[in-house]
């Protein structure tokens, strides 16, 4: 219902961007009547290049092309990494993407904005609606302070298309088998891992060799032990508050001693982390601890015996949980087509556009219910729900320093090998986190 | 240019009378003594030169001015003189990085040349049959992709259903599997050995080149002479293949030093630190972190240790052979 005037004021822009094209025609010499004809190209940059993802973006770029017939898409598909390295020099040279997915938080988004490279997107989102689209928690997270110093506060920089988020996928006949029914609490999830111990099997399907699932296998618990408003600050850079806390703590000896219970699988520091969720997929473990993308493989692998839940918190305590967002969409400062791209970005974040997402397997990022098939995916789309209405959402702790990834991912290992004490985990967190952020205030 | 060479006033001043007395006809040219290149020689030389410059100076040139800022790769970048070369030394993360390499220099040269060297020395000694098929075999990782290379370890070293685990359950040696890649002792020696497995076929090919050039006469003489095999191995093809050694020490020594995508697609430089190397810590710096300074200054820093080490080992097989 709320997206019929959106629709509306994106045809008006996309007639003003039109208008402007004109103009400029003009004013260079070309022919009035060759210019009414005239479209403007959009340079886009994306790295949707996955199966359900490149279905949907195919999609939603056809069903733009023929709403907006004078606004031509030039899509360049690159891989994450692709982009991620190549986005900077792009971004700065002479030529740059119009729209472009910037990676969140202080290593991509945050120099580009310093760099004066992105454009502030409030005079859009207060045409378009777009704050309402999302939840606080996920808005926050496209959100810079204009020097590009604070993350997570300030204007809008970008809007995410997909949502994400870290839970626990379980196996149903094995939890039947153990005579458990959906942990509710923290407690009886700990429960669940000593009984699964007992009855000869793995807890906790795991891998860590590629060294950043630790992140979610560390912070999941954590969340369970920080109150989150913290948990936000820190990440954000906000007042500067220490990693060096009881909770922090307590959460890092939580994953040492299931480390010692051997509530992991067997080898888990040299297990990828796809062979890792491939072992799940074939029966073998009874939860495995992981973000949303997987939904999709293991559906298709386990059918109906596969559920998803929420990480409970302790008893008494809120629902707090890791997730985050796909690449935010944002809109180059050096464009001459801002109109244009703000309604490519609305387009692709509207209600249709979630709809299409979903159809895809993708979870939308934006609010706006959607219907999704029975059975894994309602499940994770319910937990998604909540999680947004709760506002439980907490980012990922990586995003708290351009070096914070290497750092808690080394230190993560290290714990979990017994190689350093829970105080020394959380000093050399928060020696890379003072060290960025004494700079800056 | 444009400098004539006859108005340099070095070469000409001591045949200055000559010239004059001859008449103006005469140029410097002529009065050079013999065998003294012109100096237009250098123009033959421009392109290749201009080349070199465009792609190897310049870029060279550039990383060391880079190293010697601070910059994120958008922003101004600010000047940091020696602070990134600094850091190298203090930095515990990026001198383990180059203690690292240095472990993989064992076993991406040291261990293949030996073990060259010594299957050479058994080959040399007779003829075997299908010794073409052998050589093959043993080159053959040199020529399969190392992003191939790196995801085949990766299954052998898999801590449940990798086959090296499974063999070494299989021979009642369970006790001693482990997770290879993940294990902060062995990870780094685990990434060595594929190393070692790429570069023992390269060696050895070299090496079975360079026997073939060993005149017959010499083994005829030595064992005239009543020399064994380990007495002729050292006689005879050891110093005839000191050439092919200094190549194959500094091809794998370079390829152990610049080591990059066998850690970045096996262990990521972990678990912790324990595997990483200058060439990843580049690449990270550079691309992912934004401390552009800094990885151009381990990047510079890596070249001048290559460069010293294959200069080193260049000298050392020239002066053997004096």
């Amino acid at each position: 219902m709320t997206k019929k005037p959106a629709v509306l004021a994106g045809l008006v822009l996309a007639t003003a961007a039109l208008g402007a094209a004109l103009a400029g025609t003009a004013a260079s010499g070309g022919e009035r009547s060759a210019a009414a004809k005239a479209t403007v190209t959009l340079l886009v940059w994306d790295q949707e290049v996955r199966g359900g993802q490149n279905a949907a973006m195919n999609a939603l770029n056809a069903a733009f092309q023929k709403r907006y017939p004078n606004i031509q898409i030039k899509r360049v598909a690159k891989s994450f990494t692709d982009l991620q390295t190549t986005l900077k020099l792009a971004a700065s040279g002479p030529n740059p993407p119009d729209v472009v997915e910037a990676n969140n938080g202080y290593s991509a988004m945050g120099p580009l904005v310093q760099a004066k490279l992105l454009m502030p997107l409030d005079r859009y989102a207060a045409r378009y609606g777009w704050n309402a689209r999302y939840s606080a928690g996920i808005r926050r997270m496209n959100m810079f302070s204009a020097d590009g110093k604070r993350f997570g506060t300030g204007s809008l920089f970008g809007l995410p298309m997909t949502g994400e988020v870290v839970g626990v996928f379980y196996n149903k006949a094995k939890l039947r088998q153990l005579g458990l029914g959906v942990p509710k609490t923290f407690e009886q999830f700990e429960t669940a891992l000593a009984k699964a111990k007992a009855a000869g099997e793995t807890p906790i399907q795991f891998g860590n060799l590629d060294k950043w699932p630790g992140i979610h296998m560390y912070e999941e618990p954590m969340l369970q032990d920080t109150p989150k408003t913290w948990a936000r600050s820190w990440v954000f850079g906000a007042g500067v508050p220490s990693f060096e806390n009881a909770g922090t703590k307590t959460a890092a000896a939580t994953l040492r001693k299931w480390v010692e219970n051997g509530y992991f699988t067997d080898g888990y520091a040299g297990l990828g982390y796809d062979p890792s969720w491939g072992d799940f997929g074939k029966g073998q473990g009874l939860f495995l601890v992981t973000g949303s993308w997987v939904t999709a493989d293991l559906k298709k692998a386990l059918g109906s015996g596969v559920g998803f839940f929420l990480l409970p918190p302790h008893a008494g305590r809120p629902l707090a949980t890791l997730g985050g967002e796909g690449l935010p969409w944002a809109i180059s400062s050096k464009t001459k087509n801002a109109d244009a791209a703000a309604a490519y970005l609305d387009f692709i974040t509207n209600a249709r556009a979630a709809q299409v997402l979903a159809d895809n397997g993708l979870l939308p990022a934006m609010k706006a219910p959607v219907k999704v098939p029975a059975g894994l995916d309602t499940e994770v789309y319910a937990a998604w729900k909540l999680a947004n209405a709760k506002d439980a959402i907490v980012p990922y702790l990586d995003w708290a320093t351009p070096t914070m990834y290497d750092t808690l991912t080394a230190a993560i290992q290290k714990l979990m090998a017994g190689k350093s004490t829970s105080a020394q985990f959380t000093a050399e967190v928060q020696k890379d986190y003072a060290a960025f952020h004494k700079g800056g205030s | 240019m444009g400098a004539d060479p006859a108005l340099t006033p070095g070469a000409l001043a001591p045949a200055a009378p000559l010239a004059r007395a001859r008449g103006r006809r005469l140029t410097g040219e002529r009065l050079r003594p013999p065998g003294e290149p012109r100096r237009a020689g250098y123009l033959f030389l421009l392109p290749a030169l201009c080349v070199y410059a465009a792609f190897v100076l310049v870029p060279l040139g550039h990383t060391v001015w880079l190293s010697l800022h601070r910059w994120d790769g958008l922003l101004p970048m600010t000047w940091a003189g020696l602070g990134n070369y600094e850091q190298i030394v203090r930095d515990p993360g990026l001198r383990g990085a180059f203690g690292h390499a240095f472990v993989l220099i064992a076993f991406y040269a040291l261990v293949p040349v030996s073990l060259g060297l010594v299957l050479v020395a058994a080959l040399s000694r007779g003829r075997v049959r299908g010794q073409a098929a052998f050589r093959t075999v043993l080159f053959l990782p040199q020529v399969v992709p190392m992003v191939v290379v790196a995801v085949i370890w990766r299954l052998i070293y898999e801590p449940q259903h990798g086959s090296l685990n499974e063999l070494l359950r299989a021979v009642g040696l369970g006790g001693l599997a482990r997770p290879w890649l993940g294990d902060f002792t062995w990870a780094l020696p685990a990434v060595g050995v594929v190393g070692t497995w790429v570069m023992s076929g390269l060696a050895l090919v070299l090496f079975m080149a360079g026997v073939q050039k060993i005149p017959q006469s010499l083994y005829d003489a030595a064992r005239v002479d009543g020399a064994g095999p380990l007495r002729e191995f050292f006689a005879v093809t050891l110093p005839n293949l000191r050439g092919e050694i200094a190549v194959a020490l500094t091809l794998t020594t370079i390829a152990a030093l610049r080591n990059f995508d066998l850690v970045y697609l096996t262990t990521q430089g972990g678990p912790g630190d324990s595997t990483s190397v200058p060439a990843f810590q580049v690449y990270n710096r550079a691309f992912r972190v934004g401390q552009v300074g800094s990885a151009a200054a381990v990047g510079f820093t890596l070249a001048c240790v290559i460069f010293l080490i294959s200069f080193l080992i260049t000298r050392i097989a020239e002066r053997g052979q004096e």
